[in-house]
């Protein structure tokens, strides 16, 4: 039997790896943008969950919402990801560090 | 069904949609020379949105569309000054941009549709409308901080603030999901009631803690600052202004929206933690900001410690701290534009007047933008009788009132570290031999002379003459 708590945990795992994907990552800020997706998701996971065992419609709804704004974002990010490939050729998250103090 | 009151309640954000979608079909059909009546046409735009919200204010709070969307006095201060914030930054722009040659309609647009999320962000009465308006305003920053499309600083600034701001997206909608799961409800009224009997306490707090993480990236509160300083100094520096002005007043108006009207009843739980957070900002803030010798960073590290001084009034937790950290978000919002202004003022094209010594005698040069320089400092610093020291009384007053005396102390002593770096680019203007090669007569025009000057002496006129701004942010939280 699956449990909310099943779900829970699902959730709570996809968003450590993607946590932990963006601060351990060093090599490609494309990862960094997947990384981001997957926390998106396990959001998702988390809001359908309590949408479904709470009976309540809403969670549901807000997961539309956030699909929406997830595509939006990603678009926005890869824009940026090409304006600094187009400045700096590299994309490696090392040589992205012109700014410190 | 949406009926015709909704519509109404909402006029001035359905307004500024229309306008900002017509603004970008006219950019498209307009001659590069034109574009001067673009500038004065989105002015006036914002202008009658500010006029339609004043004009529109309830005197009760109003809901629209099943109570996603309230106004109320609160959210209608916040959008005052957001617009008005808005519409000083587009007028000590336009110079800037003129010579930059980044004088395009996409400007105007993203910098209206990031004040669309702005006011739907401070009116939201749902979860779902808090991130919405909340991704709306962090969509559009993005976009603006890449504007600057040949600037390798500005394209790695924007790619910082955009993985950061999407981690911290993240971060709160997480905290969102376990709240929603502990309580079943997204509507922040019902959440109010809701939160104090829930039947997972634990679960709420986890999602509290996740929202507050949030809430402090937004803000831009230590130890969520990491992406502040970078981002000031990549940006272009008009959106910079943008960033330090109307972009504070929308993260105190979520901040507000979601500790007060949704999580009231967990004070108990969210106090410490912000308290613990104001701390950690005017330290690291005051502090670090010592040894910039960037002035936007110097100023961005200024911004830090001042979103400190915002959540020590939060802390507070009545009515009582959140006008005065009202008041202290109002004040800091004009402070920054005058400070900002002045270095949009003084950068000429191939001149970035950014480095602190860049402003070495600059009151040889030009007094008067050397005095509001000085004006601004001052009141960023908290000199009496300016309208930065008044903020920040009141603020520790709200500490001191809630039984947190050493909060207010510890933010009086770094107040003083504070006064140390803003002292010092008061002398480098006024005491050091200026430099070959560095900012000369200002060509500003006369527009942003006039504007910059009133705002300027705004900050000495509120500072003697505080009484009905303050009233109204008193009024707004239902005190006397």
């Amino acid at each position: 039997m699956i449990t909310l708590s099943h779900f829970i945990v699902l959730g709570a795992i996809l968003f450590c790896i993607a946590v932990a994907g963006l601060f351990i990552n060093r090599k490609n800020v494309i990862v960094l943008l997947m990384a981001i997706e997957l926390m998106l998701l396990a959001v998702n996971i988390n809001f359908v969950a309590f949408s479904r065992f709470g009976h309540d419609v809403a969670g549901q709804v807000f997961v539309f919402f956030i699909l929406t704004v997830a595509a939006a974002e990603s678009a926005i990010g890869l824009a940026i990801l090409v304006l600094l490939f187009r400045n700096r050729s590299t994309v490696n998250v090392a040589e992205i560090d012109s700014m410190k103090g | 069904m949406p009926t015709l009151n909704d519509i109404l309640v909402l006029l001035p954000e359905f307004y500024l949609v229309a306008v900002a979608c017509l603004l970008l079909l006219l950019d498209a059909f307009m001659k590069p020379e034109q574009r001067g009546t673009l500038h004065w046409i989105s002015v006036v735009v914002l202008l009658v949105a500010t006029y339609l919200v004043v004009a529109g204010q309830p005197d009760v709070t109003v809901t629209a569309f099943g109570g996603m969307f309230v106004r109320d006095q609160v959210s209608e201060i916040l959008k005052v000054f957001a617009l008005l914030s808005t519409v000083l930054v587009f007028i000590y722009a336009r110079p800037y941009l003129v010579e930059r040659k980044q004088f395009i309609g996409e400007f105007y647009t993203l910098m209206i549709f990031a004040v669309i999320g702005v006011m739907l962000l401070v009116s939201a009465g749902n979860l779902i409308m808090v991130y919405l308006g909340l991704e709306l305003l962090t969509l559009s920053s993005y976009a603006l901080v890449a504007l600057n499309r040949d600037s390798s600083l500005s394209s790695e600034a924007a790619i910082k603030y955009f993985v950061l701001g999407a981690l911290s997206s993240g971060m709160l909608l997480y905290g969102m999901s376990m709240v929603y799961g502990a309580t079943g409800s997204l509507d922040l009224v019902q959440l109010h009631t809701v939160v104090t009997q829930s039947a997972m306490p634990h679960l709420l707090v986890f999602g509290l803690i996740f929202m507050l993480v949030g809430i402090a990236f937004k803000l831009g509160a230590a130890p969520f600052h990491m992406w502040i300083p970078d981002v000031y100094q990549g940006a272009s520096t008009p959106v910079t202004t943008f960033i330090a002005s109307t972009s504070k007043l929308a993260a105190f108006g979520m901040a507000w929206r979601l500790l007060e009207t949704g999580l009231g009843g967990l004070s108990q739980h969210w106090q410490p933690m912000l308290a613990a957070v104001a701390v950690l900002s005017m330290a690291i803030g005051n502090l670090v900001a010592i040894v910039q010798t960037n002035l936007k960073r110097m100023l961005a590290y200024s911004t830090i410690s001042h979103m400190g001084y915002l959540l020590v009034g939060l802390v507070n937790a009545g009515p009582e701290g959140y006008s005065s950290a009202m008041f202290y978000a109002i004040s800091y919002a004009l402070m920054s534009t005058v400070s900002f202004g002045v270095i949009l003022a003084l950068s000429r094209a191939g001149f970035e007047c950014e480095e602190i010594s860049d402003l070495k005698g600059l009151n040889q040069r030009s007094p008067w933008f050397a005095a509001l320089m000085a004006l601004a400092l001052f009141s960023l610093a908290g000199v009496p009788p300016l309208f930065g020291f008044y903020a920040k009384y009141l603020v520790l007053q709200a500490a001191i009132d809630a039984h947190m005396l050493w909060l207010a102390i510890v933010g009086a002593v770094f107040a003083i570290i504070g006064l140390y770096y803003y002292l010092h680019v008061v002398k480098v203007m006024y005491f050091d031999k200026p430099e070959e090669g560095g900012a000369d007569q200002p060509q500003a025009d006369a527009s942003l002379r006039v504007v910059l000057s009133i705002n300027g002496l705004a900050l000495l006129v509120l500072g003697v003459y505080w009484g009905p701004l303050l009233g109204w942010c008193r009024h707004s939280f239902g005190l006397g």
